[in-house]
C-alpha cells in the first residue's frame, strides 16, 4: 500500500494533500486577517464589514449548491432520456 | 465605391479560399485571413465609410466605432486563435464555415443600418449551424437541426421587428431604442435569442456540445457576443436587460453545477457570463457600457481557452463526461495548466482579464445604487468560481485517477492555448491595454488593497465551499431537462397528439362520406344502372315508336302550358 502511494504522482498522495489542506486553511485565514489592516469599501454598508466576502462567497455558494441539488430531483434525467424511442415515427 | 477594404469581405474571401487550396496554402489561408482581416479593421475611420442606395434605402455596410472596432478585433483575434487550434485536426469545410461565421459577426460590427446588420446577422446563423453539423454525430446532426431553427425564428423576429421599425420611423439606422413598442420589441426579442435569454437560452447548451472539439471553440466566441455588440448599439439602458441577466447568471450557474458534460457545463457557464454583459448593457451607464464591452473581450479569449482545453482532453480521449474524465494532469500539463488560467480568468481571479473586467460591472451597479444587482453579482461571482473555476479543472484534471493517460495537446492546440493564456493575464496585469480601446472614458481602477480582499475572500471561501461540498457534487449519469424540453418534447406531444386527432376525425369523416356515397350509388343504379338484366329505367333503351309518341305528348303539355 505504501509502495503504491509512493508510486503516485505527487501531487495526489494523502501527505501531499493534507499539506494543500493546512496551507489552503492558512491562506484562507490571512485573507480575512487581513481585513485588520486593510480598508474594504462598502458601498452598501454590510459589504464593508469584517470578513463580509468571506461569508458572503461561501453562504452563496452553499446556497446555490443546495438549489441546484434541489432542482435536480426535479429535472435529472437519464442521459437516453431524448433518445428516440419506439413511439417516434 | 468604398475607400476602405470591407474587413468582412476580406474575411469571406479568404475563408472561401480555403476550399480551394492545400497544404501550405490552406494554412496560409486560415492563418493569414483573420491577421488580414485585423489590419483592414484598423483601417476603418470613426463614422460612415461608405453609403449605398437600395430601393431608395441609404445602406451604411461600413461604419466605424471605438465599441465596433473593439468587437471586430476580438472576432478577428478569436478566428485566428481558433484557426491555430483547429487548422491541422478539422476538416476543412469546418475551418471554411467558421471563418465565414467570424466574418459574419464581423460584418454585424461594422453594420450602420439595419439592413446590413440583417444580412450578417443571418450570415452567422447560416454557417454556425454548418460549424455545428461538422460535429458529424447523429447527436450533431439532430442537435443542429434544432439550432438551425431557432436561429431561423430569432431571425424572422428580428427581421419583423426592423420592417416595422423601417416603416414607422422611415430610419434603418443602428442606433439607440428603447423597447417600448411592438417594433422596438420584436428587434430586442430577436436579439437575445442568439444573446442566450430566457426561455430559450437552451439552445446554446444543446447544440455547442455537440459540435467537433474544434467546433466548439467557434462557437463560443461569435453568437452571444455579437448579440451583446447589438444590445449595447441598439438598447443601451434598456432597463428589462437587467433582470433578464441576472436571471442568466443564476441560471447558468445552477445548471452548470447539475450538469455532467464538461461541454455543456462551459456552455452554461457561457449563459451565465453573457448574463453579466446583459444585466450591464441594462444599467446602461458609460461605466456599465464600458464593463459590458470589457467582459465581451476577455470573455471570448478565455471561454475559448476553456473550451480549447476541453476540446484537447476530448481530442485525446475520446470522453467527455466528468463521470469518465479525472486525473489527466499527469499526462497533459500544458492542458491542465492553461485550462486553469482559463478558469481563473472567467473567476474572475485578480492578476486575470475576468477580475478587470467583470469588476466594472459591480462598480456600476454600486454607482447607480442597484442594491440588489450589486450583491446578486457578488454572489455570482463566487458561483462561477464554484462552477467553473474549479468544478472545471477539478473534475478533469484531477478528481479521481480514471486510469486514462493520454498525451497532451497537439503542438498547434497547445500553442493556441499558450496564446490565449497569455492574453487573459496580459490583460490582468496591464488593463490599460484594453481600457484604452473601451468605447468612453475608462476611470476605473480595478487594482485597490480593498477591492482585490473583498474579492479574494470571496473566491476563496467558494473554493473552501467547493471542497466541504463535494460529497453534494458527485457526478451522475444524468442531463437535466431544460427549456428545449418545450420544443423536444411538449411540442412534439402536441404535434402528434393534433396529428392523432386529424388522423382519426378523417378517417371517420371518410368512413360516413363513403357510406353515404355507397347508398348514393345503389339507389342511382336502381334508376340508371346498365346490366342487361335490370336495367334503370333511365338507361333502357326505347323504341323509337315510344319515343316519338312521349316527344308528342310532352310538347302537347308544353303547348297547353303556354297558351293557357
Amino acid at each position: 500500500m505504501k509502495d503504491r502511494a509512493q508510486q503516485d504522482h505527487w501531487l495526489v498522495r494523502p501527505a501531499t494533500i493534507r499539506k494543500l489542506w493546512w496551507g489552503f486553511s492558512i491562506v484562507l485565514a490571512l485573507t480575512v486577517a487581513a481585513q485588520l489592516f486593510v480598508y474594504v469599501k462598502g458601498y452598501f454598508g454590510a459589504d464593508g464589514w469584517f470578513g463580509f466576502g468571506a461569508a458572503f462567497g461561501f453562504l452563496s455558494c452553499l446556497a446555490m449548491v443546495l438549489v441546484a441539488k434541489g432542482l435536480g430531483v426535479f429535472l435529472k434525467r437519464r442521459e437516453d432520456y431524448y433518445a428516440p424511442g419506439d413511439d417516434d415515427v | 465605391m468604398f475607400d476602405v477594404l470591407p474587413p468582412a469581405i476580406v474575411m469571406v474571401t479568404g475563408a472561401i479560399l480555403i476550399g480551394f487550396t492545400r497544404g501550405h496554402w490552406r494554412t496560409l489561408f486560415v492563418l493569414g485571413t483573420p491577421l488580414l482581416t485585423l489590419w483592414a479593421i484598423w483601417q476603418i475611420p470613426d463614422g460612415v465609410v461608405a453609403t449605398v442606395t437600395f430601393l431608395d434605402y441609404p445602406i451604411e455596410p461600413i461604419e466605424g466605432s471605438p465599441l465596433r472596432r473593439l468587437f471586430a478585433t476580438i472576432f478577428a483575434v478569436m478566428a485566428f486563435g481558433g484557426g491555430l487550434y483547429a487548422y491541422r485536426q478539422a476538416k476543412w469545410y469546418e475551418l471554411s464555415a467558421a471563418l465565414i461565421y467570424a466574418a459574419g459577426a464581423i460584418g454585424v460590427s461594422f453594420a450602420g443600418d439595419l439592413i446590413t446588420f440583417f444580412l450578417y446577422w443571418e450570415l452567422m446563423a447560416l454557417f454556425s449551424t454548418v460549424v455545428v453539423w461538422c460535429g458529424g454525430t447523429p447527436g450533431a446532426r439532430a442537435a443542429g437541426i434544432r439550432y438551425a431553427i431557432m436561429h431561423l425564428l430569432g431571425g424572422v423576429i428580428l427581421k419583423v421587428g426592423i420592417e416595422g421599425v423601417v416603416v414607422h420611423t422611415g430610419s434603418i439606422d443602428v442606433q439607440p431604442m428603447l423597447a417600448t413598442n411592438f417594433d422596438t420589441w420584436m428587434i430586442l426579442i430577436g436579439v437575445l435569442i442568439n444573446a442566450a435569454a430566457p426561455p430559450v437560452s437552451a439552445w446554446l447548451s444543446d447544440a455547442y456540445p455537440e459540435s467537433s472539439p474544434t467546433g466548439s471553440v467557434f462557437l463560443s466566441a461569435f453568437t452571444t457576443k455579437t448579440a451583446v455588440l447589438a444590445l449595447i448599439l441598439l438598447f443601451p439602458g434598456e432597463p428589462v436587460l437587467i433582470g433578464i441577466g441576472l436571471f442568466m447568471v443564476m441560471y447558468g450557474i445552477i445548471y452548470a453545477l447539475l450538469e455532467n458534460d464538461v461541454r455543456r457545463i462551459l456552455a452554461y457557464s457561457v449563459v451565465n457570463q453573457v448574463g453579466f454583459m446583459v444585466c450591464a448593457v441594462g444599467i446602461g451607464t458609460q461605466m456599465a457600457l464600458n464593463g459590458a464591452a470589457a467582459h465581451a473581450f476577455a470573455h471570448i479569449l478565455y471561454k475559448a481557452l476553456l473550451f480549447m482545453s476541453a476540446g484537447a482532453v476530448i481530442y485525446r480521449t475520446g470522453f467527455s463526461k466528468c463521470t469518465d474524465l479525472g486525473g489527466l494532469f499527469r499526462t497533459m500539463p500544458i492542458t491542465a495548466v492553461c485550462g486553469i488560467i482559463g478558469a481563473l480568468a472567467i473567476s474572475g481571479f485578480p492578476l486575470t482579464s475576468g477580475f478587470t473586467t467583470k469588476t466594472m460591472i459591480s462598480q456600476a451597479a454600486a454607482d447607480n445604487g442597484l442594491v440588489f444587482v450589486y450583491f446578486m453579482l457578488a454572489a455570482a461571482s463566487a458561483g462561477v468560481f464554484l462552477h467553473a473555476g474549479i468544478k472545471f479543472p477539478w473534475f478533469v484534471f484531477f478528481q479521481k485517477d480514471s486510469g486514462l493517460r493520454p498525451k497532451d495537446a497537439p503542438w498547434n492546440m497547445a500553442a493556441a492555448m499558450v496564446l490565449l493564456s497569455a492574453l487573459c493575464i496580459l490583460l490582468g496585469v496591464f488593463p490599460g491595454l484594453l481600457y484604452a480601446f473601451l468605447p468612453y472614458p475608462v476611470d476605473y481602477v480595478p487594482y485597490t488593497a480593498g477591492k482585490v480582499l473583498f474579492y479574494l475572500q470571496l473566491l476563496l471561501f467558494s473554493g473552501l465551499a467547493f471542497f466541504l461540498l463535494l460529497p453534494l457534487m458527485k457526478r451522475t449519469l444524468t442531463i437535466s431537462l431544460d427549456t428545449d424540453w418545450l420544443w423536444r418534447v411538449l411540442l412534439y406531444r402536441i404535434a402528434r397528439a393534433i396529428y392523432t386527432t386529424v388522423a382519426s376525425v378523417g378517417v371517420t369523416l371518410q368512413t360516413r362520406i363513403g357510406d353515404s356515397l355507397d347508398a348514393l350509388r345503389r339507389r342511382a343504379g336502381v334508376h340508371f344502372g346498365t346490366r342487361p338484366s335490370r336495367a334503370g329505367v333511365f338507361a333502357r333503351a326505347w323504341s323509337i315508336g315510344t319515343t316519338a309518341l312521349w316527344i308528342a305528348a310532352l310538347l302537347t303539355a308544353y303547348v297547353l302550358v303556354y297558351v293557357l
